[in-house]
């Protein structure tokens, strides 16, 4: 039971964030183990989202560092730390809704291949042949969540549950180590709450490792390898599922919370 | 003796820039005052401009009517304009997006400019100066009373404005509209009118630049583009939203542009303020008064 | 999936091949081919615009300034160095694209109104330079003398040499745009235009794929700058004003933003608009296309090429 045998993915290290006076992450510390499931719970506003735009690189931290595979990333810009091998979705799904379903994904295949903007005007062989691949790997991805019959229909024509699903697939056709869920189960009915849930249970069992913003603690509950609370932009606990539940200051967290989530 | 005619020569400058800048002001208020309501950049807005001088010139030249009638008329009939632009132009458009509204409004402004080429050919009018053109000596320059007259209405328009958006009624409504229109209209306000009031106001101050400058600079059909580009320099350097950022604005804007055509190059004179618009917003788009936090108040 | 059809495309490149010979049967539209090198010259810039406002969702509002920079610098490079003017060509869209990446670096992080002003701001500026840099452009008096077109001595002199070669560059830009519109970097521009934060979750590179549309947009616009400058061996600046920028914008409203074909349609109406069916309502030309804008703007967002989906959508119902 080596520990330096079980790798960190990803370690935040103090990490910090300031909007003018509004203190979104106050010294934020946690690791994320290679291949686990990660759940980041909280009240709304608790800086949740926040710290997903920073580790991806949305904008960098006011203070601190954040490391992938040990690789500082903290002043990397979004595409950069994409390439590296972290992927996300996005609370507001935001799908690319001029695309069809396969062309999304196919989006999500952008940083896996290289062609200039020049080779592509000339339609060179090599640009048609990296097309082709683009293509098949996007109906991979599509065979693996499931909506490989709905491949040609317009991304804005799903409903939502499906939507929820092509956004996961899309960020997977990254080929990422680390994939960040903002709430992928906001706003779904119960079965397809549970789709998302097998799906993500499935994304675990190819190796890829998993943080999960998420109110609904059922979900949380049932999948989450470990847990972490935040609060006000605060860390306030941390640990398995069973020590988070029976944990007071969580529960006092959530009390005024609890009001909110139906 | 070298000394004190250069000094003046720079003091007449600056009464210049401060004439110049106290249309731009005019123009930005305008642009403010539609953008807090609607969030829409009315590029048409230099047209009101343009149309209170031509129809000015047209009802006191060709009319007849004396200058103190002629005002208010030509007020009110730019007023309807700036009515007719919101209803014809912005409120029919369905899926309104940036774009679509800047698009919308540069149509309009094409509109208004080739109804003016229409109407008054292409030549430039002028107008007779209010108190007559006898220059006034003052600390060294040699001015033209209308120069007072342009920097006087900017100062009765900032008065006025004031006192309408913080005592009045209708003008606290549009406020709470630039607020948070949702809960204006809520509270039983019409932001449907609050708009066309918006537009009106903005057509209204136009209108009154307008006026007072073409005994200065004449008038022409097509000064309207330029008098709006400008005036949104002085909009996005003061800060977008801001009611005392569009005066600052306008007046340095104004400033340096006398300044840059009298001792740089009177060639590049329309050139001094593009380039001060390009540098705002390629290094400080919140402007001298601006920032986020303020932009969200969207004050008057 | 976006699939551009070849065949519309074929049987444009044949009607432009046959379209001399129809127009020399019919009197009434003999002049159209002269007609059609504007068309063609002006499709280069709308299609360059198409790939940048239509598809990747950027503004340009000041395309003329591209236009007149390629103009200018053919005109000063064959009339005061004497330089080859093909050499000239390809300097113009150097230079065209050395001042778009230099505009377009401090835009990058410029939304909207603020995006479409700066471009706006831009355009004038080139122009005013037009108009003052008297000792090189002639100023507002132009500058004539500029030579015409020849290869390997075969000299575009005539209206049909020249109208081949125009339509030659454009259908190469159509084609070549086309293919950049099915490629990655296509799909890369249009996620770029719903949402820059997923496009760059996804590994999208977003401020360069910007710059480099904006340099294509100024590279086509130069190219249609020279063509111009070298067919009417007169330019001056007028030519290059805002109401030329705001034509252009006219033209893709009108044939419609979001698909390349719709640059191709706005170009050619605007064209015979200009110079035929305006010609005598010069007084309400403005004001006429004022109004194709304005109406365009309200009921046809996605312009003349959108008509169809727009049937199509009745049908459904």
């Amino acid at each position: 039971m080596n520990e330096t045998l079980t790798e960190h993915i990803l370690e935040v290290e103090e990490v910090v964030m300031a909007f003018g006076g509004l203190m979104a992450l106050i010294n934020l510390d946690f690791q994320v183990k290679k291949g686990m499931i990660k759940a980041i719970i909280g009240p709304n506003g608790a800086g949740k989202t926040t710290l997903f735009n920073v580790i991806t690189g949305t904008f960098p931290p006011t203070e601190g560092a954040v490391r992938f595979k040990r690789q500082s990333i903290e002043t990397l810009k979004a595409h950069e730390i994409a390439k590296l091998g972290i992927s996300r979705t996005f609370q507001t799904v935001e799908l690319f809704t001029n695309m069809s379903v396969l062309e999304n994904v196919m989006v999500g295949c952008h940083t896996r291949t290289r062609s200039s903007f020049i080779a592509s005007g000339f339609r060179l062989p090599q640009v048609t042949r990296k097309e082709a691949q683009i293509r098949s790997k996007a109906m991979e991805v599509l065979e693996f969540i499931g909506l490989t019959n709905r491949s040609a229909e317009s991304a804005d024509s799903l409903p939502l549950g499906d939507r929820k699903i092509l956004e996961i697939g899309r960020a997977l056709a990254t080929e990422p180590e680390l994939v960040c869920l903002d709430e992928p189960a906001a706003g779904l009915n119960e079965t397809e709450t549970q789709a998302a849930a097998d799906l993500i249970k499935r994304i675990k069992e190819k190796g890829i490792t998993i943080l999960l913003v998420e109110h609904d603690m059922k979900v949380v509950m049932d999948i989450s390898d470990e847990i972490m609370v935040l609060n006000y932009g605060e860390k306030i606990a941390e640990g398995i599922p069973e020590e988070i539940q029976n944990n007071p200051k969580v529960i006092e967290a959530y009390l005024g919370g609890e009001e909110n989530d139906a | 003796m070298e000394e004190f005619s250069f000094a003046s020569q720079l003091f007449q400058y600056l009464i210049t820039g401060l004439t110049v800048g106290s249309v731009y002001a005019m123009v930005a208020i305008g642009f403010n005052i539609i953008y807090n309501v609607t969030e829409i950049i009315n590029l048409a807005q230099g047209e009101f401009v343009m149309l209170g001088g031509l129809i000015m010139v047209f009802l006191h030249a060709v009319a007849g009517l004396p200058l103190i009638l002629a005002f208010p008329i030509t007020v009110i009939l730019v007023t309807l304009v700036g009515m007719l632009l919101d209803r014809l132009a912005i409120r029919p458009i369905r899926q309104p997006s940036v774009l679509t509204l800047i698009i919308a409004t540069i149509a309009a402004s094409i509109i208004i400019k080739g109804t003016a080429m229409f109407i008054w050919g292409k030549d430039p009018f002028d107008l007779p100066a209010f108190s007559g053109r006898t220059p006034i000596n003052f600390l060294g320059a040699v001015i033209q009373p209308q120069y007072f007259w342009v920097i006087g209405f900017l100062i009765v328009t900032v008065i006025l404005l004031t006192l309408f958006f913080e005592k009045t009624i209708i003008g606290k409504a549009m406020s709470a509209c630039a607020d948070n229109p949702d809960a204006a209209s809520l509270m039983g306000i019409n932001v449907k009118w609050m708009i066309l009031l918006s537009f009106s106001l903005s057509a209204a101050i136009g209108a009154v630049a307008g006026i007072t400058v073409t005994p200065i600079s004449l008038m022409e059909y097509d000064r309207g583009a330029m008098l709006a580009i400008k005036g949104f320099g002085a909009v996005v350097l003061g800060g977008l939203g801001s009611f005392p950022g569009a005066i600052l604005g306008g007046l340095i804007l104004g400033t340096i542009e006398s300044f840059g055509a009298g001792l740089i190059s009177s060639g590049y004179k329309d050139a001094f303020a593009l380039i001060v618009l390009l540098a705002v917003l390629f290094f400080r788009p919140s402007g001298l008064l601006g920032s986020v936090e303020i932009s969200k108040i969207k004050r008057f | 999936m976006l699939r551009i059809r070849k065949l519309p495309i074929v049987v444009f490149g044949l009607f432009i091949i046959v379209f001399p010979w129809i127009a020399g049967q019919i009197p009434a539209i003999g002049n159209y081919p002269d007609l059609m090198i504007f068309a063609g010259i002006y499709c280069l810039i709308t299609i360059g615009l198409s790939l940048l406002m239509g598809y990747a969702g950027q503004i340009s509002l000041g395309q003329a300034a591209f236009y007149g920079i390629g103009a200018y610098i053919s005109a000063i490079l064959t009339v005061h160095f004497e330089l080859n003017p093909w050499l000239c060509m390809v300097i113009g869209t150097l230079i065209a694209s050395a001042v778009a990446v230099l505009v377009g670096v401090p835009s990058l992080k410029l939304r909207g109104h603020y995006l479409a002003m700066a471009t706006l701001a831009f355009g004038i500026i080139v122009f005013i330079v037009f108009n003052e840099e008297i000792e090189w452009t002639g100023g507002p008096d132009g500058m004539s003398g500029i030579p015409g077109l020849s290869l390997f001595g075969f000299e575009f002199d005539t209206v049909l040499r020249y109208y081949y070669l125009v339509w030659f560059f454009v259908f190469a830009a159509f084609i070549f745009t086309i293919n950049v519109i099915q490629s990655r970097s296509g799909r890369a521009l249009r996620a770029i235009h719903i949402s820059e934060a997923a496009s760059s979750a996804m590994g999208v590179n977003v401020s360069r794929f910007k710059i480099v549309v904006f340099v294509y947009s100024a590279i086509l616009a130069s190219l249609a700058g020279s063509l111009y400058a070298h067919y009417l061996n007169f330019i001056n600046p007028s030519t290059f004003d805002l109401f030329f920028s705001i034509k252009l914008l006219i033209m893709i409203a009108l044939g419609g933003m979001h698909e390349v074909w719709g640059a191709i349609v706005g170009a050619f109406l605007v064209t015979f608009l200009s110079f035929e069916w305006l010609h005598f309502f010069e007084e309400f030309e403005v004001i006429v296309y004022g109004i194709i804008l304005l109406l365009v703007t309200i009921f046809l967002p996605h312009g003349l090429v959108g008509i169809p989906g727009i049937v199509k959508g009745w049908f459904r119902r």
